[in-house]
């Protein structure tokens, strides 16, 4: 009792805080400030004075009394323990009984204590698991959360499933506060058994879907941790987060903006190039639908941001007012990586306002800005005096604000930055003093102009009493003097003169070694010097006895006639002193610059070996190489890789599909008539087509509506991409919107074949409103009718699979009942499945010979359905696809697959090499760096090789073109294609028909080089064609299928003529077809390549005859 | 991302850690204490250190370490701008950030620390949240808990959680509704020897306190918008009302907080309200110096200058001092080289001068350069940059508030941004 009144007695003497102390040793357990809660005092006296023996003995006991408050004093004792670090887990057994204690500091406690100690205590932890279960289903979604909370942090593997299965459940909670518990949690599985992975990335990508901004940040977060590479779970939800990021809580913010640098980095292009001009207004024609005409008006521009891309750097700007320094930062890198270069400099206001926060803050923004102010010095120059270093700076923040100025300087600021150095090489801090004259120096060096004047400063200092000054400026100005050899004796000769005021060893060294180096640049003083320092030598300090050895060796060897005599009292002197550092080198030194017998070749190499050029030291900022790390990093701060770092990707060259970001607006679909043949719709329904409408429309798992497509095969419409027919704006757009309404019922009718063909995830959904001219004309009320309509198109292995192919024939029959047959020929390089919505509207739309026109459809392969808005117009192709080869397969090339084709068009770059087309596809499932052709290819074979791929992402793919010289022979190519990582040998064994290129002949010009192609070079068989080949039009098709040959109009239905040259030596090849009675027919080849022409005639034969 | 969190007091002594991962061991900090061991103040200790399998992020406040040990790559800043946050926290629920109170509190800092990370990703932040979970401590409430056995958790379960205007409870009620807004602005200036003005510029924060019923949304509108150069606000504001009508309008948290910080370009000349005329010098023998102050208003705009308060870095030699002021009084700390002189108001009439001799170490050379200076200040009633609140009104909420704005302009160091008032820099 009496330990209970002196209790009380001491609660009323100070009622605050401080009774800790009489604790002693343990005092931190005795802590219970606001924790003397207690009605009667016998509980809370206990701890105070029982301080080491049985403590926990009398903690069980309290824990195990039937008394609230005897409980939530001892637990609170129990987590004063903790906070120490104290070991407190032999109570685990204890406390764990409480945890279902309904006071509810006294559980939050338990559960403090429990996630502390349960991976200790496994066994035991489990008995509470129950507990948590039941709170899962609690109507209160704040017991739920923090169950789940607690559930998640018990580091137990055998509670992996229940963990589980709890995040899924909650991931679909109604609150949205439990959604962020459970992105929450999934960290913290994935840490604890990261081979959940798979689920867990389940579980984000349906929480990305989430609209909530509290569920937002935390989902990032946990993608981040999780699986950053999924980029393209990003894709749908990229818009959303965009526009949500203001509304994120600030920690959110941070961890979304970062993410966001990374994913737009893999998904435009490089706003970085030469002439862009991106001005604001035409950035508001993308939003403002109603300046559509003003839009056709703008000339075509090389460079075209993404409007996706111009979102991200819209929605983040604002964030640059904000308090939370990291949210500053964070935008800041943002714009640093992202932004075109005119508009970076935005955020240099709010990157100095950081400067007035924290000194840590400072550290980190001042780091950033150093490696900033390297590249781009016009960003901070007009906040220079922000840069101003204050004399109660900490050093690291005085150094830093020396770097940046140091930066900043140029010819017209020098005289200012350098009257602000003066006063910094006064500081009383002496490391930093020193640092400024290493600047001064780097300033000296970067601006020719005040060199001298920094010099004749440097020089100055060297009469500094400090020892550290001195020593700097000394180093300073023989860097100095060893980078701008030529016009430094007036330099050398004052600190000559100075030489004897000086009285620091160090200095005193360098100078003579300066005079030593650059003897004979100072002729006249350089033996004085030595004459002086013959004298005083034993008086000096070694490291300077050391220097005047070398020295007069180094004038010995130049100037021997003066200083023989010298040189050798100083050898003398050295030889008989005290340092043996001294004698030893000494010795050396007479060694091998006094010739004797003994000396042998190496005195004559004296000259070379001591009068040696030697390197100047580079002065360069520290931070130069920083920003191969991204700004406001870990990794740049500390300037090394730091674990888990993300790489910020190079730009694409070729901006990946913009359209997956699209988000699809699900309507009833039954409403859609076709349109097939009906003049074409208005176009004022594409012009409400609102960007970012869809954004705001449902989200609906794409899994679900799969089949909607196919079922909605008669009935669906137009499918194009809004943003791609945004993006082909201008002239192309009239021309594209024809063909889009023309021929989408078709293409969507394939894509139903497609999609179920393709067993790719990879879809690309499109939805666009559209006006069909039935219901125009049907109901004015109903103007616009919203549709959309999935087109999947497959990207694995290769392009040609059946979607695409039957679409691009689809196209043809189309066209070809057309009046007006185009031709649209573009560059084949640029053709490639994922990006050609992209290029297709700037790419040159020439109209060729319809002779080439074979190449268009290889270009269709590689189109994907969602660039048909594109301006491509198809003029007759009477022959079926081309065939695609396999070149590798995905199995040996270690994910790697590549298909080719021959587009059959002459190779742009060596007309004697035929074109390929190679389709690569990445089928593993991480990316593929650096492919590109293997450099040690056959010397036979000349092939030119295409530009090598970056990179390429999981399950994309992409076509390259490449041209072989087959040197008119059938002989395989073999080569190796590359990878980063692999090599691999692969070989194209071309069929003959390939080898040519069609030639027009009139059928006069074809009967005379026949008659020049007899004999020897005729070859000539008779067939039995099949039932199907005898029409002109398939015969035809057939042969010109078989080989790349232009026909030749002739008179006769019953002969025809084909005429062509080989590629590599433009040999004519002619081919004549003639119809016997029945099915036969003679096929004659003439051409003077011999094997060429058994080799052709054997594959017509095969390609007429069989069926 | 923040992985452990460890308090360590002045004399590198950890006096509390906190893990919300697995468990680090103490020896991790070892690599701080030698950073420490290096440099030559606490301050200088690199606020981001390297060690083999760890990442150690540190600040610096209130002469107590808060280090934070990270596994993985995570924005420096982040962790950085958690601690300051973590500290103001703290500062809010106990009046002051010290071992002594943080130890006394153990119990409410550890759930504190609880409810503000989960698994190292920040949760709860907002003061207002926090303080509707876990009640501050005050000492009336302590007395209570200790009679009524009642605890300083809320028994009802918070929800401004769950909201998503995180930084406002629900449900708050006043009988009087008053909003004061305090317009406080900071000179930070550098002033050469011969009394030149090398660089000057006005920081200035808006703190604000409304206590005001219910959800009221707020509009205050200035006189001079576009003399603010450059802004940062408080999250409540709304970012698109200010960029195209330069208005705040926000719904306000409950109680006091910092609504916006601005800075007011340096081009608009600024004027500093006082000077000081310094001669201080060393003798050539090395034996003592003098030292001869004098303060005096300069342009104060009729206004009263207070708490002047002048600080002078002495050189390391300087051994004591034995001085004579006018008026106020002066410190010397011979540990930390520090001579202060706190003047007070200062009366223009009759200006303070402080003079008197200087002792310097036996044998010590001769300090050859003039020691830095450091000057604190308050003017009342006047915002140094002219800037004036137009008006202030209240949507969404029937009655009418009690509204207020004051003015105050401040040189020197104070509480949150760290930065410098006029020194003098001896050139």
């Amino acid at each position: 009792m009496l330990r209970v009144h002196t209790f009380l007695k001491m609660l009323n003497m100070s009622t605050n805080a401080s009774y800790n102390d009489q604790g002693g040793a343990e005092a931190a357990v005795e802590v219970c400030t606001e924790g003397t809660s207690t009605t009667s005092g016998t509980g809370a006296g206990f701890g105070l004075f029982s301080t080491d023996f049985k403590k926990n003995d009398e903690l069980k006991e309290m824990l195990e009394s039937n008394k609230e408050s005897l409980k939530l004093e001892a637990m609170k004792r129990i987590i004063g323990l903790i906070a120490k670090g104290k070991n407190a887990s032999e109570l685990f057994p204890a406390v764990v009984k409480n945890v279902a204690n309904k006071n509810i500091e006294l559980k939050k406690l338990v559960y403090v204590y429990l996630v502390r100690y349960a991976e200790e205590q496994q066994d035991l932890a489990l008995l509470s698991i129950s507990t948590f279960q039941r709170a899962l289903k609690d109507p209160n979604q704040l017991i739920r959360a923090s169950a789940l909370r607690v559930l998640s942090s018990i580091r137990v593997p055998i509670i992996v499933p229940i963990m589980m299965l709890a995040i899924k459940e909650s991931a679909s909670d109604m609150s949205p506060y439990v959604r962020k518990t459970s992105a929450h949690a999934i960290q913290k599985l994935y840490s604890l058994d990261p081979e959940q992975r798979e689920h867990l990335i389940e579980v984000i990508e349906k929480l990305l879907k989430d609209k909530s901004t509290l569920v937002a940040g935390s989902v990032v977060m946990a993608f981040e941790e999780v699986c950053p590479d999924r980029i393209d779970l990003i894709h749908k939800n990229y818009r959303k987060l965009c526009n949500l990021l203001v509304d994120v809580e600030e920690w959110g913010q941070v961890v979304i903006i970062s993410m966001l640098t990374r994913y737009a980095r893999t998904q435009f292009t490089s706003p970085w190039q030469e002439g862009v001009s991106f001005d604001e207004n035409n950035e508001k024609a993308f939003y403002d639908s109603d300046s559509e005409e003003k839009r056709d008006e703008t000339e075509t521009k090389p460079y075209m941001m993404d409007p996706d891309h111009r979102l991200l750097l819209r929605n983040t700007k604002p964030l640059l007012q904000s308090r939370n320094t990291a949210v500053v930062m964070a935008v800041a890198q943002l714009y640093w990586h992202l932004a075109p270069t005119h508009e970076v400099s935005a955020v240099t206001k709010s990157l100095v306002r950081l400067l007035r926060s924290h000194r840590e803050v400072q550290y980190v923004v001042l780091q950033n800005i150093a490696t900033m102010s390297i590249q781009r010095k016009g960003m901070f120059e007009p906040y220079m005096k922000s840069f101003y270093v204050r004399s109660t700076d900490p050093t690291h923040i005085k150094t830093l604000k020396l770097e940046i100025l140091t930066n900043l300087a140029n010819e017209a600021n020098i005289s200012t930055i350098l009257r602000e150095f003066q006063t910094y090489v006064k500081s009383q801090d002496k490391a930093f003093a020193a640092a400024t004259i290493q600047a001064i120096g780097r300033c000296a060096t970067n601006i020719s102009e005040v060199t001298d004047t920094c010099l004749n400063g440097l020089v100055l200092l060297l009469s500094n009493r400090d020892e550290t000054v001195v020593a700097e400026s000394v180093v300073v100005i023989k860097k100095l003097l060893q980078t701008q050899p030529t016009q430094h004796s007036e330099i050398i000769k004052h600190m000559a003169k100075l030489f004897d005021k000086i009285t620091v060893a160090m200095a005193r060294a360098s100078i003579l070694w300066l005079i030593g180096e650059y003897c004979e640049r100072v002729p006249k003083i350089a033996p004085d010097v030595l004459r002086k320092m013959a004298k005083s030598f034993t008086s000096e300090e070694d490291i300077v006895k050391l220097q005047i050895v070398n020295l007069a060796a180094k004038l010995y060897l130049t100037n021997s006639k003066q200083t023989k005599l010298l040189t050798q009292y100083i050898l003398n002197l050295g030889k008989y002193d005290q340092n043996y550092d001294i004698r030893d080198r000494t010795r050396f030194i007479r060694q091998l610059i006094v010739p004797n017998e003994k000396s042998g070749a190496l005195s004559k190499y004296a000259r070379r070996i001591l009068l040696a050029p030697k390197p100047a030291p580079l002065l360069q900022s520290a931070f130069k190489d920083r920003d191969r790390y991204q700004l406001g990093t870990l990794s740049h701060s500390l300037n090394l890789k730091a674990s888990g770092y993300q790489e910020l990707s190079d730009w694409p060259a070729v901006a990946p599909d913009q359209s997956v970001r699209n988000v699809e607006v699900i309507e009833p679909v039954n409403e859609w008539v076709p349109t097939v043949g009906k003049s074409k719709p208005a176009k004022s329904a594409k012009s409400e087509d609102k960007f970012y409408s869809d954004s705001e429309g449902e989200q609906v798992d794409r899994k679900g509506s799969k089949n909607s497509s196919s079922s909605s095969n008669d009935s669906s419409s137009s499918s194009s991409s809004s943003s791609s027919s945004s993006s082909s704006e201008g002239s192309g757009s009239e021309e594209s919107d024809e063909e889009t309404s023309d021929e989408s019922p078709k293409s969507s009718s394939q894509s139903g074949e497609g999609s179920s063909e393709s067993e790719t995830d990879q879809k690309k959904e499109k939805n666009k409103k559209n006006t069909d001219s039935k219901a125009k004309s049907k109901a004015v009320n109903s103007e616009s009718e919203e549709n959309n309509n999935m087109v999947s198109s497959s990207s694995e292995d290769g392009s040609a699979s059946s979607s695409s192919d039957s679409d691009s024939d689809t196209e043809q029959k189309k066209s070809s009942s057309r009046s007006k047959p185009k031709v649209h020929e573009r560059p084949p390089k640029e053709v490639s499945l994922l990006d050609l919505d992209d290029v297709a509207p700037s790419a040159p739309t020439t109209p060729k010979a319809s002779a080439y026109s074979p190449s268009l459809l290889s270009d269709l392969e590689g189109l994907s359905l969602s660039s048909v808005s594109s301006p491509m117009q198809v003029t007759v192709q009477p022959f079926g696809p081309v065939k695609s080869h396999e070149l590798l397969h995905h199995m040996s090339g270690k994910g790697l697959s590549a298909r080719y084709h021959f587009p059959r068009q002459p190779f742009l770059y060596q007309p004697s090499m035929v074109q390929l087309q190679i389709t690569l596809t990445n089928a593993s499932d991480q990316p593929l760096e650096g492919i590109h052709l293997g450099e040690h290819s056959p010397a036979s074979l000349t092939l030119h090789r295409f530009s090598p791929v970056e990179r390429l992402e999981p399950q994309a793919s992409v076509t390259v073109s490449m041209g072989i010289d087959f040197n008119d022979s059938t002989q395989a190519a073999n080569f190796q294609l590359c990878t980063k990582e692999a090599e691999f040998s692969v070989s194209i064994q071309p069929a003959v028909g390939e080898l040519l290129l069609p030639a027009s002949l009139t059928q006069a010009d074809f009967e005379k080089e026949q008659g020049k192609l007899l004999g020897m070079n005729e070859t000539s068989a008779t067939i039995t064609m099949a039932e199907g080949h005898c029409s002109s039009a398939v015969l035809n098709k057939q042969v010109r299928s078989m080989a790349n040959l232009g026909e030749v109009i002739t008179g006769h239905n019953n002969t025809h003529r084909f005429a062509g040259r080989t590629v590599s030596s433009g040999a004519l090849v002619l081919v004549t077809v003639e119809k016997r009675e029945a099915a036969d027919a003679t096929i004659t080849v003439n051409t003077d390549k011999s094997v060429m022409a058994s080799m052709l005639l054997r594959d017509l034969k095969q390609a007429l005859a069989s069926a | 991302m923040i992985h452990s969190l460890f308090l360590i007091n002045h004399s590198g002594d950890i006096f509390l850690e906190k893990h919300w991962k697995s468990v680090i061991g103490r020896s991790v900090c070892d690599y701080f204490f030698e950073a420490k061991e290096k440099a030559a103040e606490p301050e200088d200790v690199p606020p981001v250190l390297q060690t083999p399998h760890h990442y150690l992020i540190s600040i610096y406040r209130d002469r107590l370490f808060f280090l934070s040990v990270i596994q993985t790559e995570a924005p420096p800043l982040f962790v950085i701008e958690f601690l300051h946050r973590v500290v103001e926290t703290f500062q809010d629920y106990f009046g002051e950030c010290s071992e002594t109170v943080i130890k006394d509190n153990v119990v409410t800092v550890y759930e504190l620390l609880e409810e503000m990370l989960d698994n190292g990703f920040p949760l709860a932040t907002e003061s207002n949240i926090l303080k509707e979970m876990i009640r501050p401590p005050t000492i009336l409430r302590t007395m209570v808990n200790t009679l009524t056995g009642t605890s300083n958790f809320e028994e009802r379960l918070p929800s401004g959680q769950l909201s998503t205007i995180p930084w406002r409870r629900s449900g708050v009620k006043y009988t009087n509704n008053e909003a004061y807004f305090d317009v406080i602005e900071e000179i930070d200036a550098i002033v050469d020897k011969s009394g030149t003005t090398v660089c000057a510029e006005i920081q200035g924060v808006i703190e604000a306190c409304v206590k005001l019923t219910g959800m009221p949304d707020l509009t205050l509108s200035f006189m001079n918008p576009r003399l603010l150069d450059d802004v940062s606000f408080h999250p409540c504001v709304r970012f698109k009302r200010w960029e195209a009508e330069r208005v705040l309008s926000f719904i306000p948290p409950d109680g006091n907080f910092t609504l916006m910080s601005y800075h007011v370009n340096a081009q608009n000349l600024v004027a500093i309200p006082v000077y000081v005329k310094q001669n201080i010098s060393f003798f050539e023998s090395g034996s003592g110096g003098r030292l001869d102050l004098t303060a005096g208003p300069k342009q104060t705009m009729g206004k009263t200058v207070e708490g002047l308060v002048i600080t002078v870095h002495m050189p390391k030699a300087v051994l004591s001092a034995s001085l004579t002021a006018t008026q106020g009084s002066y410190t010397y700390d011979p540990a930390t080289k520090v001579l202060v002189w706190d003047i007070g108001r200062l009366n223009p009439q009759k200006l303070p001068n402080l003079r008197g001799s200087l002792s310097l170490q036996a044998g010590a050379p001769k300090p050859e350069d003039n020691p830095s200076i450091n000057i604190a200040l308050k003017i009342q009633q006047l915002a140094i940059s002219g800037l004036k609140v137009n008006r202030l009104d209240m949507y969404g909420e029937k009655y009418k508030p009690f509204k207020g704005v004051k003015y105050v302009t401040k040189a020197g160091k104070f509480q949150r941004p760290a930065c410098v008032a006029i020194s003098h820099f001896s050139t």
